[in-house]
């Protein structure tokens, strides 16, 4: 693990760069880690990605940012963190001072309209991509307990509206009671 | 300064029980800032969300920068962005450190594990919100009687193609996307 001032500085201009171009939500964060974080620079693996966005997901606030941090705390500890999520903020916080002031033009603006019209089916592509990589992660494993688990998720969060908290929780519950029943068989 | 402060703790709370990121928060988000604190109105929040579609960053990130300017300028901003995010940071990063810690244990090993796959089907979740929005737009209630976009359709599918077989850089993607949505949509 190399530390220094321009270690920090990748780190924070990397996630400034990432947020700046986090279109549709805090999800298309995911694919652009794995790009700078595991792709390119191999900081970390793929498993290790998963394993920072059930994290960033299971816990409050927003996602994108959370895994940035995690991202940052993973390659240089606390500072590293501290980096990302000033990387990660700025942005944002920038532009929406800018566009607050002229928010009515902004709105109803045609030509961004279509941009954003097309994004919205780029960010799609891009999430699929990512969901066809991690299912077979997953499915790698031969579990069927962790493989029935995804749709039983999308399911519930989709389809029967259940709040996320509750899903997250009944399954930390049904992970705990499946090691008691295979311990209580061996 | 009152304000800033208020403004602080008032988006620290809005952080801490904002699990699940995105679209799942907006409810929450509106209770706390229009309904309780009446710090904007309802129109107001409905183009905060507008707006945030638009440009990138997290939607709570969003919101607070846009209230915390119209309540407090600049610092209410940043205050009420710290806020929001502080929670979130503090609570992954332990998390993921006990993940770290604890690898060893069955139980937290299945945890993980199970909380991999679940929140993989919330993520599956949010690619089919996002794939119907840029396929039968904003205002679908039911998909009946809707018009579908086969642009967007095509856009989706290129994007997918090139990204499985090439596996080019998302912010590429985006840029590839936005184009297109200029050259198809205007």
């Amino acid at each position: 693990m190399k530390q220094g001032i321009r270690f920090y500085g990748w780190l924070f201009g990397v996630n400034l760069f990432i947020s700046a171009f986090t279109f549709g939500g805090g999800y298309v964060v995911v694919p652009m880690v794995r790009r700078y974080f595991v792709a390119k620079k191999t900081y970390f693996t793929e498993e290790d990605l998963i394993n920072m966005a059930a994290v960033a997901q299971s816990t409050p606030g927003a996602i994108a940012v959370n895994l940035s941090a995690l991202a940052g705390y993973r390659v240089a500890g606390l500072w590293g963190a501290l980096a990302s999520c000033l990387g990660a903020v700025i942005p944002p916080l920038v532009i929406l001072t800018a566009v607050s002031s002229f928010y009515k033009v902004f709105v109803t603006n045609m030509v961004l309209a279509a941009v954003l019209k097309g994004m919205e089916a780029g960010v799609a592509a891009l999430m699929v991509d990512l969901i066809v990589d991690m299912c077979v992660l997953i499915l790698k494993q031969r579990s069927l307990f962790l493989s029935v688990m995804i749709p039983l998720s999308w399911i519930a969060n989709f389809l029967l509206g259940i709040h996320v908290v509750v899903i997250l929780v009944v399954c930390c519950v049904l992970c705990i009671l499946q090691v008691v029943i295979k311990r209580g068989k061996a | 300064m009152n304000s800033v402060w208020t403004l602080f703790t008032e988006f620290l709370k809005i952080g801490f029980l904002s699990i699940g990121g995105g679209y799942a928060i907006i409810p929450l988000i509106q209770e706390q800032v229009v309904e309780k604190a009446g710090w904007i109105s309802e129109k107001m929040f409905t183009d905060i969300i507008t707006i945030s579609q638009m440009t990138p960053g997290p939607l709570a990130v969003n919101t607070s920068t846009f209230v915390g300017l119209q309540i407090g300028g600049l610092p209410g901003a940043l205050a009420a962005t710290v806020g929001c995010t502080l929670c979130g940071i503090v609570i992954s990063l332990v998390l993921y450190k006990f993940f770290q810690t604890h690898q060893s244990s069955v139980y937290v090993l299945e945890v993980l594990n199970g909380l991999k796959s679940a929140s993989l089907g919330l993520i599956i979740s949010a690619a089919f919100t996002i794939l119907l929005l840029a396929l039968y737009g904003a205002d679908s209630q039911g998909l009946d009687g809707r018009d579908f976009n086969r642009t967007a359709l095509l856009i989706f599918l290129a994007m997918l193609f090139i990204l499985r077989k090439w596996k080019i850089n998302p912010v590429l993607v985006m840029a590839a996307s936005g184009i297109a949505g200029l050259v198809c949509y205007l």
